[in-house]
């Protein structure tokens, strides 16, 4: 008989693997370019095990390497993981009531990748804290792995072998598909996505994630309230 | 050895990256948000799903501009149906990537 604890592993693990496959590639990826900029492995690692966010990571060492102060370095990594805010207060309506310190360390891991996998698995139903820490950890502890392994492979490029490229992009495509659910949400991604398009290609950076999705958000709130308002 | 600059500054940056992600599960999950602010919560996940994916679909280059060519757009078509019909993470994500794979190959 499996324990429960087997069984919330597997439970994260069958849920968490597509992040893992997507993190291999991006971490050693980016473990390879921070080499090149001059920082040890051991520092990359610590890099990835304080922050945990693929996206800044790759901004903050090219900032290195162009000789950025340290203050405009943590303040532009504080604009591109603004939206990990917005993910968090999503999550929060699922977790009412968890043990303070279990959302300490669950805070830790909210990235992109494991906020769309455990949103997807809380509104399925059946999901609990407990798995979604598996999640987020399983995904942590790829990244930081391959981050480091990155860093010391240096010239060894991985091979784009089996579109292994493709993963996150198809995971997140996956998890689209699975929160348009009904006609409205999907003028609002439409929306969101347009507006994100649109800003992406004028403003710099990450803002447009942020931007784009409030603005839709709005949206769709002044939309549902009118609609209301009709119907009194 | 690691330069305490450097620890102060990955440190810095975990910080400011840790605390947008606390700051609202400590809150929330204690107090009630408002309806206002619920009702709008749940046109996030997909607003922030798509706002994420459609820049990486439909710009590219340096400066960034709209482009329609991408392979990752043409892939995110089929992939898209895929997702719909299996409603399974794993089998779009392999689905995905076989595609991606063979459109490397063929285009």
């Amino acid at each position: 008989m499996k324990s429960s604890i087997q069984t919330t592993l597997s439970q994260g693990l069958a849920a968490g693997w597509p992040i893992c496959l997507g993190y291999l590639p991006i971490g050693i990826a980016f473990g390879i370019l921070a080499q090149k900029a001059g920082l040890h492995p051991v520092e990359i690692g610590m890099m990835s095990l304080f922050v945990f966010a693929g996206s800044s990571q790759f901004v903050a060492v090219s900032m290195i390497s162009s000789g950025a102060t340290a203050v405009s370095i943590i303040i532009t990594i504080f604009m591109i993981n603004l939206r990990h805010l917005l993910m968090s207060s999503v999550l929060a309506i699922y977790l009412k009531r968890s043990r303070r310190r279990l959302l300490l360390l669950f805070a830790y891991g909210v990235t992109d990748e494991s906020f769309a996998v455990n949103l997807s698995k809380f509104t399925q139903g059946g999901w609990g804290l407990q798995q979604a820490l598996v999640v987020n950890h399983v995904a942590n502890i790829t990244w930081i792995a391959g981050t480091v392994f990155g860093g010391y492979a240096g010239r060894i490029v991985p091979a784009h072998a089996f579109g292994i490229d493709y993963a996150l992009i198809a995971m997140f495509i996956c998890l689209l598909v699975f929160q348009v659910k009904g006609p409205r949400l999907v003028w609002i991604a439409v929306l969101s996505g347009t507006s994100a398009v649109a800003l992406s290609l004028v403003i710099p950076g990450n803002s447009h994630i942020v931007l784009a999705s409030a603005f839709a958000a709005t949206c769709g709130l002044v939309f549902n309230r009118l609609r209301r308002g009709n119907r009194t | 050895m690691i330069e305490s600059r450097y620890v102060w500054l990955v440190l810095g940056m975990g910080l400011v990256t840790y605390v947008p992600r606390w700051l609202p599960l400590q809150v929330l999950s204690r107090h009630q948000p408002s309806g206002l602010l619920v009702e709008w919560l749940e046109f996030i996940p997909a607003s922030i799903l798509s706002a994420i994916l459609a820049p990486v679909l439909l710009t590219a280059g340096e400066p960034k501009m709209l482009s329609l060519m991408k392979p990752e757009l043409w892939v995110a078509v089929p992939t898209c149906l895929i997702a719909l019909i299996s409603r399974s993470l794993g089998i779009t994500v392999i689905f995905g990537m076989a595609l991606f794979w063979l459109a490397g190959r063929v285009l």
